[in-house]
């Protein structure tokens, strides 16, 4: 009973966390699924997201602030994939994955500009930012509200790729791109619509990313962005529903590991901090690293009924 | 493409090669650190251990198409082993504050104790070479599993040792042999590197960095144009042919891989000296990142092509693009537009532009006895290809 005490805090906001990373990690495998992409710059688009939220709220409403950056990240997303992908369509994987990283590098430097290496500290947002009091412990609203938005977010999106057409096309193109494309299917406009969801979805859980943290620097997407790949991986890259588990996985382990010295200590295994806290982000890389050495596609790797 | 390598140009190469040599030891008795140049001695110093960093990372996924992005993790490992060994005993306590030092011996105090002046030289090589061991021992071990992944598999697993390795570093209970997540200092740097010879004292702060990185560049352009270089090459090309053709892919991919990595941590090492810190924070993904871009600048699998790629991104950087950070640049004053940062902006848009419209990079797969062929030989190699 004593380590379930210890440990629910830590899970709790463990989910929470890992419903942020499934937002990040669905516009992972999307992309991934289709275009054979590691899009390194999905992290950075994340932060930016962030960062107009700031400033678009220093001046405006919340009510218009909130849908504006929605709408000016997928109008981010889909421009980064026609001008930097689009072209490299027939070059070697390589060239395009490079030009991913270009992409992310240009827009951590341009934050850097902007914000001129500052912590940007992110508006609070009434109602879900308050706090509240579950099982007698104290959270913010945003952590209770995260793992069910994210589950209804992945509900209609399943729904989108399994019975409209443009879902229909998309689970064509990721199954046979060349085969697709002489079947009449638009390759170009499938690609942006993955793209128009996938930042949509960066966007929202931007949102409620930061909302728990207390600011914005240029570099705050990136970790974000790799521990989202990390759970598109675990889970099966190009399965939906395998990047959410796996991303609540590395949410609620990420979690449970920054608390593992207190856990520890309550319970007198050890008696003083050792510092593992250290290896929250690293225990990520140790998860992804096992699940590539015994089962490379990934926990649902092989179904391809879901692939997008 | 065939591997017929002029002889004259290879020699007109070799002998540029030693002047660039000759001309970097003048400098370094010519330019004071302090001084206006003083810029192009720090240019020299780092842009050339980014040469090597960049030449070996080449090796693996230019040469060998391994897309692998731990180098940064490599690169830590090889600058904590020679900061580690070479911190002389009287400035430890200071240096691991927090912590009781356990490792408790410099290799080049040691043997200047036997040997004077030539031992402190011989120990910094030592702890050169060392740094290197434990950077390709490492990569050993995480090559037996990773290697097997394909193309993005393996970049992401790659990646994500690099970041296992920065976090083992930073845990404080290594902290008597790492300083944790502290810095370390005081240990053998270049800008304490000098040659006295009776009364004459010639500075050598410049010169050691650069000459450790040609040392190594010309090792790698010697492993490239081998037996096994051209096998590397073979495994890029084609896999499944290189291994009908007889080639152990296992084992000439795990060759690249801690060949790669042996000089990764050489360049980690001078990173290290250079800089005169050691700190595993400085050692992250974008590290790798910036790396790869000077690649992809000089040309995914050229050589010489790589080290032009960095000398520019390092004098770009560092040097030439300043102005955009401080207000006035080419004569054009705009504090407003040129601020903290515009540099790194400008910057990316031109590693953008490369990238998209000039996939070869400045060199392509060109090398530099290739510049010195007749002109006419270059259309018969490129329908060729």
């Amino acid at each position: 009973m004593d380590v379930l005490k210890t440990t629910l805090p830590y899970i709790i906001s463990g989910i929470s966390v890992g419903g942020q990373y499934a937002l990040i990690a669905i516009g992972y495998t999307m992309v991934y699924g289709i275009l054979r992409l590691i899009n390194f710059a999905h992290g950075d688009v994340f932060m930016v997201a962030g960062l107009m939220m700031v400033y678009l709220a220093a001046s405006l409403p919340l009510y218009l602030a909130i849908p504006l950056v929605i709408i000016l990240t997928v109008l981010l997303g889909f421009t980064i994939e026609r001008v930097a992908y689009k072209p490299l369509r027939t070059a070697p994987r390589m060239s395009v994955m490079i030009s991913a990283i270009g992409v992310s590098y240009l827009l951590q430097n341009l934050a850097l500009y902007i914000t001129g290496g500052l912590n940007k500290n992110y508006p609070a947002i009434p109602w879900i930012s308050d706090r509240i009091s579950i099982f007698g412990m104290e959270t913010s609203r945003v952590t209770v509200i995260t793992p069910f938005l994210t589950i209804i977010l992945v509900f209609l999106l399943v729904q989108l790729i399994n019975h409209t057409k443009i879902g229909m096309a998309m689970r064509a193109v990721s199954r046979d791109f060349e085969t697709s494309q002489l079947m009449g299917i638009q390759i170009n406009r499938v690609i942006s619509a993955t793209f128009i969801i996938g930042t949509f979805l960066a966007a929202v859980g931007s949102i409620l990313f930061f909302t728990n943290y207390p600011g914005v620097v240029p570099t705050s997407g990136a970790m974000p962005g790799l521990k989202a790949f990390v759970a598109a991986v675990f889970g099966g890259i190009g399965s939906i529903p395998g990047a959410v588990i796996g991303a609540f996985i590395i949410g609620i382990a990420e979690s449970i590991i920054k608390g593992l010295d207190t856990i520890l200590i309550v319970n007198g295994v050890i008696d003083e901090q050792i510092g593992l806290a250290t290896f929250s982000d690293a225990f990520t890389f140790v998860l992804l690293i096992i699940i590539l050495v015994f089962k490379p596609t990934g926990l649902f790797g092989e179904k391809s009924t879901d692939k997008v | 493409m065939t591997e017929t390598r002029n002889k004259k140009g290879a020699w007109i190469a070799f002998i540029s090669v030693l002047a660039f040599l000759a001309v970097v030891f003048a400098l370094d008795q010519m330019i004071k650190p302090t001084d206006s140049l003083g810029m192009l001695l720090i240019v020299l110093q780092k842009g050339s251990v980014y040469a090597l960093a960049a030449v070996s990372m080449n090796l693996l996924n230019g040469y060998t198409g391994l897309f692998s992005l731990g180098h940064a993790g490599f690169m830590l490992l090889g600058a904590y082993t020679y900061a580690i060994f070479t911190i002389p005993d009287k400035y430890r306590d200071s240096v691991y504050q927090y912590f009781d030092a356990a490792i408790r011996f410099s290799i080049p105090e040691v043997l200047s104790r036997h040997m004077g002046g030539f031992g402190t030289a011989l120990g910094v090589f030592i702890a050169l070479v060392l740094a290197g061991l434990v950077a390709a021992f490492m990569a050993w071990l995480i090559g037996l599993p990773v290697l097997r992944l394909k193309s993005d598999y393996l970049a992401i697993a790659t990646l994500g040792f690099a970041e296992i390795i920065r976090a083992v570093f930073q845990w404080s209970k290594l902290g008597p042999v790492t300083n944790g997540s502290n810095l370390l200092k005081n240990f053998a740097r270049a800008s304490k590197f000098k040659l006295e010879i009776g009364d004459l004292k010639l500075s050598l702060s410049t010169f050691v960095p650069v000459l450790i990185a040609t040392v190594c560049i010309t090792l790698i352009v010697l492993i490239v144009n081998s037996t096994y270089g051209r096998a590397f090459k073979a495994i890029r090309d084609d896999e499944i042919a290189a291994e009908a053709m007889g080639i152990n892919l296992a084992k000439h991919k795990m060759i690249s891989f801690v060949t790669s990595s042996f000089f990764a941590g050489i360049a980690g090492a001078t990173l290290a000296m250079v800089l005169s810190i050691a700190q595993a924070n400085n050692f992250k993904s974008a590290m790798t990142y910036e790396i790869l871009l000077m690649v992809v600048l000089g040309g995914i699998g050229s050589i010489t092509g790589s080290v032009i790629g960095s000398m520019l991104f390092v004098a770009a950087s560092e040097w030439w693009l300043r102005g955009l950070d401080s207000g006035k640049f080419l004569g054009i004053e705009a504090p407003n537009i040129f601020r903290n940062g515009f540099r790194l902006v400008v910057f990316s848009v031109i590693i953008m532009i490369v990238v998209l419209f000039f996939r070869e990079g400045i060199m392509g797969e060109k090398e530099l006895p290739d510049l010195f062929k007749k002109k006419k030989k270059a259309p018969a190699k490129e329908a060729q290809s």
